[in-house]
């Protein structure tokens, strides 16, 4: 304490006294424009601590300074539903589920701190994510994780890839939610930006929704959780918006924070047992930009003004100064703000759990937050000039050259498997291949089981979590991306993505009501960067107000890009639906022996931007599949009404790999083999590979068929029978051109990402 | 659902069903599993609180998995010290039904109730697989409902589950009958395939698998993990007509 004395801090006074003084702004990540515009602001220059504040909330990853103009275009698009009770701009979007229920979800990346340091980095991406959920204050029910890497057989995949799933499992099996699904996808446009977007859903009492505003002057403000530390300073704007140099990333190797999912766990229950008991007035989480961002935006939404004393906070490392303070990403905070009559209520439970809880300043009306170092004021700002009232850029837009060659450049006229022989050896060859192999290697090190409600986890189309065991209504998630699609036309790669998301959703017997988006991006710098991001909001703006599903937040990450390379553009997007009755959710399979094969929807010669295209000739180029969302919301209510009168036995969306992925996922998800007769003049190889969009596989149970088929020409929806599901089948009987026996889709089908990361 | 600091005021007529007590410790997480297997098994689950030295009238006592206290340390070995387990350690002694699944086995291992311990998975990682497993013997407070051999599904799902003892250990163990369940497909590298044991009197029981996982076909791999609570309510039957 007393070496911290005898610092000499940049107080409030010593700037007035030293206007000119040379501040490392520029090193902090701001522009010129951008500072002096903070000595307007202040009439004076910022302090030290001030400057690091600004920094860290004016940087992209905090302000969404190049994004907003375009995020925009959810609010204005957004369908009006009295269902979304919180939207846009809070921690998490909620969403009524009945008269008493209401969930909240929302997806977030941690991309760059995952390829610096895997686990850490994407252990505390699963952790930033479940803090959002509780602010809210709802109880974290389960999570996601939508992962992509580089080449399956890159060296440095064999790094990154067991790093992070052990970093997503270790934190969500401490922390006790069920991992319900995702997706795990390699392509070399991620070797050196690997995506690491996490998703978590909670569910409350509609009533405990609570509130990010420190309002009530006088009201004390409490920091919950972990004792701050040095890990993660400067994490958000120096990992988070800089692009990662050819060589050497040791300078961010310690910026990465360490999460401690037990801790988290403590939080959870306390702030649920607080919110429970009516103890807390306003409620914010600390993730990116720490105690900066926690005390300006809940003075901001409250009565604006606030009063810290910063010497209070306590601190895991010696030595430390204000900024340091302010700026640290340490792990498992929250902060509360309570009346002064429950403190002492508030800090007993706190110690019951086992949790640090410490009150550092009041609630105030002065319009100022204003944070004392041991009775030195060190930081005196108008709390919104954080907040909310950083730069906005409308950062230039320019359409990719190349676009107008891509687009010709169409993989359907690639050259084809035409024997038997050759097509057989390409439905292996695909199922063996890292995007569309089995996955479990990654999904059985998370528990996906824990509190008992997993009703479809991995490797179903959606999980379907049960919220309650007297009704059974429930709600099901799917995360899906397509960075190829939207590599070849963003607006319609995002909404292939939003469509396959809900069309997920739907095939779980689910109604999709809501979304939520993490906005995977290189460069805001690069004019053809802004213009494919641009298009893909867009489309995903335009895609939810056709279907008449609101976007109720998510998260933008930009700067994945190593060099000039940027990723593929990749929305990744997260549908919610809900389900009446669990029970009668329709799982991934082929049911029992002798229900019929069918397909829905049409299959038309669309193999540009398909896994075949890819796995067979390292192609990308064409246009993407043609989307129909009119369709999708038909074949979404079919779906529903056929799963509430128990008319499936099992469903299957058709996206990466076609028909034949999905032949072979289901036999290798049953004990049962398929007979499957193609329709008479179809191309037995298009009818396999193409990705057209809008297809179900169906399964239905014997007396059904008729009900099924009616249902879907009422709604002038095209079935197909293929066939039926058959125990003495062995494996997949495609009748005259080939069989492959269980046994051979297997060896090809499993085991390949184990083998391929050395483990 | 929180958990309470005192035991509520015990309201209407007395239960004549069976209380099971589960304790919660800061890190548990499968206590929510273990009630509703509880519940659904016919018996009444009560919370037990770590830091509470008090079992509250319970019949039998539940530890259920998680990472009690962080697993800072070693797995168990700091819940072994709570209030709580000096109490669940005497009642046991005096022939209470106990049961610890993962976590919680792994707290009986460190509190001296069951012989063994729980380290490291062979192949280093966490791993969530429905594990086949036989029963060995229905001997135990645990598994009298079972025929010995019967064959069931629990969830495995551990990081730290491979079962170890010295080789004098593992035979004597052998002999007495206090193996319990073992592995049809060893998931974890547990010495001869060992998921589960007994203490000497057959009243303390320990596995890594989740029963309590195994309640509804909605939700588990079976509902073989029903048959845990048919058998401590049996087994408790019959210490009360005796």
């Amino acid at each position: 304490m007393t070496a911290q004395l005898n610092v000499v801090v940049d107080t409030v006074g010593v700037a007035e006294a030293t206007p000119d003084e040379k501040q490392p702004w520029a090193e902090l990540g701001l522009k010129e424009d951008e500072y002096d515009r903070i000595r307007e602001l202040l009439g004076r220059r910022p302090t030290q601590s001030e400057l690091a504040m600004y920094s860290i909330m004016w940087s992209e990853h905090c302000s969404y300074k190049s994004s907003r103009v375009h995020l925009r275009q959810f609010s204005q698009k957004n369908p009006k539903t009295p269902r979304l009770l919180a939207g846009i701009g809070e921690n998490a979007g909620v969403i009524a589920i009945d008269e008493n229920i209401a969930v909240t979800f929302k997806v977030e990346s941690h991309n760059h701190p995952s390829y610096v340091e895997p686990k850490q980095g994407a252990a505390t991406g699963v952790g930033g994510i479940i803090r959002d959920i509780i602010a809210m204050g709802a109880r974290p029910i389960a999570v996601m994780d939508s992962l992509r890497f580089g080449d399956i057989d890159h060296p440095d995949t064999a790094r990154v890839l067991p790093g992070v799933v052990d970093g997503v499992g270790h934190y969500g099996n401490c922390v006790g939610l069920p991992n319900i699904g995702g997706e795990t996808v390699f392509d070399p446009c991620y070797q050196g930006n690997p995506l690491v977007n996490a998703l978590s859903v909670g569910v409350m009492p509609r009533s405990r929704l609570q509130s990010m505003e420190a309002s009530g002057v006088g009201n004390v403000v409490i920091l919950l959780g972990a004792k701050t530390g040095r890990d993660g300073i400067g994490g958000v704007s120096v990992l988070a918006s800089a692009t990662f140099s050819e060589d050497g990333d040791e300078d961010s190797r310690p910026s990465v924070q360490v999460g401690d999912p037990f801790e988290e766990k403590l939080l959870i229950e306390c702030c649920l047992e607080l919110f429970d008991s009516g103890l807390v007035v306003g409620v914010q989480d600390l993730g990116g930009a720490g105690l900066t961002c926690a005390l300006s935006e809940t003075a901001a939404a409250g009565d604006g003004g606030m009063h810290v004393d910063l010497e209070l906070v306590p601190l895991r490392a010696a030595g430390m100064e204000p900024h340091d303070i302010l700026a640290s990403e340490s792990q498992e905070r929250m902060l509360l703000i309570v009346d002064p009559a429950n403190v002492e209520n508030v800090l007993a439970r706190a110690h019951r759990w086992g949790l640090l809880a410490t009150a550092i300043g009041t609630v105030t009306d002065t319009g100022r937050l204003v944070v004392d170092y041991h009775g030195q004021s060190v930081v005196d700002v108008p709390p919104a000039s954080l907040a909310d009232e950083g730069p906005v850029y409308e950062r230039p837009i320019a359409e990719p050259n190349d676009l107008a060659l891509i687009a010709v450049d169409r993989a359907e006229t690639l050259s084809r498997p035409s024997t038997d022989a050759e097509i057989r050896q390409t439905v292996l060859d695909m199922a063996a291949s890292p995007n569309l192999c089995d996955k479990t290697w990654v999904t059985e090190q998370y528990d996906s089981s824990v509190f008992g409600n997993t009703v479809l986890g991995a490797p179903h189309d959606a999980g379907v979590v049960r919220l309650d065991e007297r009704t059974g209504v429930g709600i099901a998630i799917s995360l899906d991306g397509n960075g190829r699609f939207a590599r070849l036309d963003p607006y319609t790669g995002a909404q292939l993505s939003l469509a396959e998301a809900y069309r997920n959703v739907a095939t779980t017997g689910a109604t999709p009501i809501a979304v939520t988006d993490c906005l995977n991006f290189g460069s805001p710098e690069d004019p053809n960067v802004m213009w494919q991001f641009e298009r893909a909001v867009t489309g995903i703006a335009d895609g939810c107000q056709q279907l008449g599903i609101p976007v109720t937040g998510g998260n933008v990450s930009f700067y994945n890009q190593t060099g000039r390379e940027a990723i593929h553009p990749t929305p990744v997007i997260g549908v919610l639906g809900v389900i009446e009755d669990v029970n009668r959710r329709v799982p991934l399979g082929l049911g029992s022996t002798g229900d019929t094969i069918a397909l829905i929807g049409e299959t038309r010669e669309e193999l540009s931007g398909s896994e075949w295209a890819w796995v067979t000739h390292r192609h990308l180029g064409g246009v993407p599949p043609k989307v129909d969302l009119g369709h999708e919301m038909k074949l979404a209510e079919l779906l529903g009404r056929l799963a509430e009168h128990e008319q499936l036995a099992a469903a299957h969306d058709l996206s990466e790999g076609g028909l034949a992925q999905a032949l072979v996922e289901g036999i290798m998800h049953s004990g049962l083999g398929a007979q499957i007769l193609l329709p008479e003049g179809a191309d037995p190889f298009t009818y396999l590979f193409s990705e057209s969009t809008g297809r179900v596989l169906v399964v239905i149970p014997r007396g059904q068929e008729l009900a099924v088929r009616g249902a879907c020409e009422q709604r002038g929806l095209p079935i197909t029978p293929l066939g039926v599901t058959d125990a003495s089948t062995d494996g997949l009987h495609l009748r005259d051109h080939f069989d492959i026996p269980r046994v051979e889709l297997e060896a090809a089908w499993k085991g390949g990402i184990g083998a391929a990361v050395g483990a | 659902m929180s958990h309470p600091p005192t035991p509520p005021a015990q309201a209407g007529p007395p239960s004549d069903r069976a209380r099971i007590g589960i304790v919660t410790f800061p890190g548990s997480l499968d206590d929510r599993d273990a009630a509703r297997a509880v519940r659904l098994g016919g018996a009444e689950p009560v919370p037990l609180w770590h830091d509470d030295a008090m079992l509250r009238s319970v019949d039998a006592v539940f530890l259920p998995g998680g990472f009690s206290y962080g697993d800072y340390l070693r797995c168990g070995a700091i819940a072994r010290f709570s209030e709580v387990m000096g109490l669940v350690r005497e009642a046991a002694d005096r022939g209470m039904p106990v049961i610890g699944v993962c976590n919680g086995f792994q707290v009986l291992c460190e509190s001296h109730l069951l012989p063994g311990a729980l380290v490291r998975n062979a192949h280093l990682r966490y791993r969530n697989r429905p594990a086949r497993l036989r029963v060995e013997t229905d001997k135990t407070a645990w598994t009298a409902a079972y025929g010995a051999g019967a064959e069931v599904v629990f969830p495995a799902k551990h990081g730290e589950g491979r079962f170890v003892a010295d080789e004098a250990t593992l035979d004597r163990i052998e002999a007495g009958g206090q193996v319990v369940f073992r592995y049809l497909d060893n998931p974890n590298g547990a010495m001869r395939d060992i998921a589960g044991v007994s203490n000497e009197a057959g009243n303390v029981v320990g596995l890594m698998p989740h029963p309590e996982h195994a309640v509804e076909a909605l939700t588990g791999p079976s509902t073989d993990g029903l048959g845990v609570v048919a058998s401590v309510l049996s087994y408790l039957r019959q210490g009360a007509a005796r």
